[in-house]
């Protein structure tokens, strides 16, 4: 608790005591005899907790009149607690401002605590980086740290700045980035991010960017800012509130005025105390707390929460479409797939896989082509250059060589044409190597780029959760698009594309979808940019590093697991029903108190529940929205 | 040109007041506050200046909420 709010504590624990003494002297019977009949002296004691309790909102109340704000919350208050008082109702006077104090102070610490909790999760900024100086270690602000300085970081420490290893190997844990609690290794030569933490051994690093360029400063800025954007259902609150508050102030006269004038023409007895109480009750129930403060509470937890499960939502309006969102584009490679090239069959062949394997790998070891080191990959062992002569790269089809002696040729269909070998048609999807030796046909290779693991129960999730349509756009063959599409049970396929044709496809689809179904797109932010910001929903995977793609993104996942964008819709599905149910619940507890108040049922005891108890329940509704490990 | 800056404000009503008052002042073009992070983010028009423009904020952020602050 702050200092506000102890000065408040303490101010509620001395009214409650005052009351309840107060209570005591003025009862009939056990109090002192004086007092229990003598209405003034009643007052005069019941104005002394009044006005511990609640004088600054009188306060406020008054100053807002002089600034012309008239309904604000204080001077409801003020009105409902004077008017009682001045009705003979003193001990329910002061309650009702002993309460609402009471109930201010729980909104401002639940407030404050899931302020602190969510600025915790995000609680990556390193505070310093150790350099070496030339007497031990030297700790210096990560700002200052120029391109190139080699930063020394021990077990426990953060990471402060990207950069590459030179010295050390560690596992490091990555999980306050990307939500991902197994632990990394990484030793000499790998790149490191900042903003994970060294668990093991000491690590030296060359840092390649300066502090405010590092993926933990970005990271950092994305959620400061976030939320500068409100959704609509925030909106929608903060107009309700624009009408609700004056709207029940009004009612409240009326109810005040017209009875009374209605029971004297036709001749009743007007009874004005009564219908001035259930007006003051209208007052008391009329406060819009519970919603003004639950709405944005509950988006903000929500935020959080994602951002705690590695992914990082730009905006409280992203959530909100994110969560009614209908329409899935993807793009194939890098997001669906690994976007590398695995050798995933050996057809047709004699020999045993792993030596056509060792043949092929030996032929094409002076390659730097992606399909020739996935080869070698695929053989994992060292290549012997001196068993290989020579080697003639033949454009566009492949190449011969000779290896141990045997004449190899390994190549496309073209390759296998040109030197009228009789070759084997592969009925596998992907690049299909053919390998001759001696002029015979051994075989052939088929290198694929491979499906993520998750991809498959991924889209299957999506489909569950409502995802009407998903489409999967890419630049890559029809049969290799299809082949991918099927696999994975996409409805659509968009193949050969350019990337401009992407943004053109997305346009189509947007414009063909209704208006509240929103389009979501996933990429891997590599070429994206232009569709990620033209869709309703940007979504960048594997951000890590990639500027761009935080940049154009509206949600960022930070690593490039595709049951990510599940959990994402999921966490605000979460996050929506909860801010549904907070505003349904709110309004409809207050229309009924009303109601029931209009008509004389409620008293100002009910009428306080609709105002704080409503409240609190709204705020501890809406810090649910924080927890997502299960979604 | 857009700043950011830290506010003080007790209650999500008063910040949704004192978001709406930051937007009529002269030489805002919009303003958002947020009650979560305790942030006001203004973008001024052009050829403003932020200094003076802030200065007036506050101004009419204390006329609807008195208990406000803008760290300027």
């Amino acid at each position: 608790m702050n200092k506000k709010q102890k000065k408040v504590l303490i101010r509620i624990i001395v009214s409650i005591a005052l009351l309840t003494i107060i209570a005591i002297i003025t009862s009939e019977g056990i109090g002192i005899s004086v007092l229990s009949d003598n209405r003034i002296m009643q007052l005069v004691l019941y104005l002394i907790p009044y006005f511990v309790i609640g004088y600054d909102i009188l306060k406020k109340a008054f100053k807002g009149i002089m600034n012309r704000q008239v309904f604000d919350e204080n001077f409801l208050m003020a009105v409902a607690t004077i008017g009682a008082i001045c009705l003979g109702e003193y001990r329910e006077g002061v309650a009702v401002m002993l309460f609402y104090q009471i109930g201010e102070l729980f909104q401002s610490y639940a407030v404050g605590k899931s302020r602190r909790n969510i600025s915790e999760l995000m609680d990556i900024r390193p505070d310093y980086a150790n350099i070496e100086g030339e007497d031990g270690l030297l700790q210096v602000d990560p700002d200052e740290v120029e391109i190139g300085t080699i930063i020394v970081v021990s077990p426990g420490e953060k990471v402060p700045i990207d950069g590459v290893v030179v010295e050390g190997t560690a596992s490091v844990n990555t999980s306050a980035l990307t939500g991902e609690s197994v632990p990394r290794t990484i030793s000499v030569d790998d790149e490191v991010i900042s903003g994970c933490i060294n668990m093991t051994g000491v690590l030296k690093i060359r840092t390649t960017k300066e502090f405010g360029e590092s993926t933990v400063s970005k990271i950092l800025e994305l959620v400061e800012n976030s939320s500068s954007k409100k959704s609509r259902s925030e909106n929608f609150i903060s107009r309700f509130a624009h009408y609700y508050t004056p709207a029940v102030c009004y009612s409240a006269l009326a109810l005040a005025v017209i009875p009374p004038v209605i029971r004297l023409i036709i001749g009743m007895s007007p009874e004005f105390g009564n219908w001035v109480y259930r007006a003051l009750t209208f007052l008391v129930i009329s406060c819009p707390c519970a919603l003004v403060i639950s709405i944005p509470l509950s988006f903000f937890a929500g935020i959080g929460g994602a951002s705690k499960a590695g992914v990082l939502v730009k905006g409280s309006n992203y959530l909100e479409a994110l969560a009614s969102v209908k329409h899935m584009v993807f793009d194939k490679t890098g997001t669906l797939t690994k976007g590398i090239f695995e050798v995933t069959g050996i057809h047709h062949n004699e020999l045993e896989d792993e030596k056509l394997l060792e043949l092929s790998a030996h032929a094409e070891c002076y390659s730097n082509h992606p399909i020739s080191k996935s080869i070698r990959t695929a053989y994992g062992k060292t290549i012997d250059q001196t068993r290989v002569t020579d080697v003639e790269e033949i454009s566009g089809k492949g190449v011969t060589a000779k290896v141990d002696g045997m004449e190899i040729a390994i190549g496309n269909s073209k390759l296998m044409e040109q030197m009228s070998i009789k070759y084997e048609n592969c009925h596998k999807v992907g690049t299909i190597l053919h390998v001759a030796i001696n002029g015979a046909y051994a075989g052939h290779i088929v290198i694929s780029d491979v499906l993520k693991d998750t991809s498959k129960e991924a889209i299957a999730r999506l489909h569950k959760m409502g995802v009407k349509k998903t489409i999967m756009l890419t630049g890559d063959s029809k049969n290799v698009a299809e082949y991918v599409a099927a696999e994975l049970g996409i409805m659509h396929v968009s193949s050969e594309l350019l990337p401009g044709d992407k943004v053109a496809k997305v346009e189509e689809l947007l414009d063909a979808k209704p208006e509240k179904e929103k389009l979501a797109f996933v990429g891997d932010g590599i070429n994206d940019a232009p569709v990620l910001s033209r869709a309703d929903v940007g979504i960048a995977m594997g951000a890590l590093g990639s500027d761009a793609a935080i940049e154009a993104a509206d949600i960022v996942l930070m690593d490039d697991d595709p049951l990510k964008i599940a959990k994402a819709i999921g966490i605000s599905k979460k996050c929506m029903r909860i801010v549904y149910e907070n505003i349904y619940f709110a309004i409809g507890v207050k229309l009924i108190c009303l109601l029931l108040g209009a008509l004389g049922i409620a008293n100002m005891w009910l009428a306080i529940f609709a105002d704080v108890g409503v409240m609190v329940i709204a705020v501890l509704n809406a810090i649910r929205a924080l927890m997502v490990k299960k979604i | 040109m857009k700043k950011t800056y830290k506010i003080d404000v007790d209650c999500a009503n008063c910040a949704n007041k004192m978001e709406e008052a930051a937007k009529k002042t002269k030489g805002v073009k919009d303003a958002t506050v947020n009650f979560m992070t305790l942030k006001m983010i203004v973008e001024f028009e052009d050829g403003t200046e932020p200094k003076a423009v802030m200065q007036d904020v506050l101004k009419n952020c204390k006329k609807v909420e008195d208990d406000c602050e803008i760290f300027l």
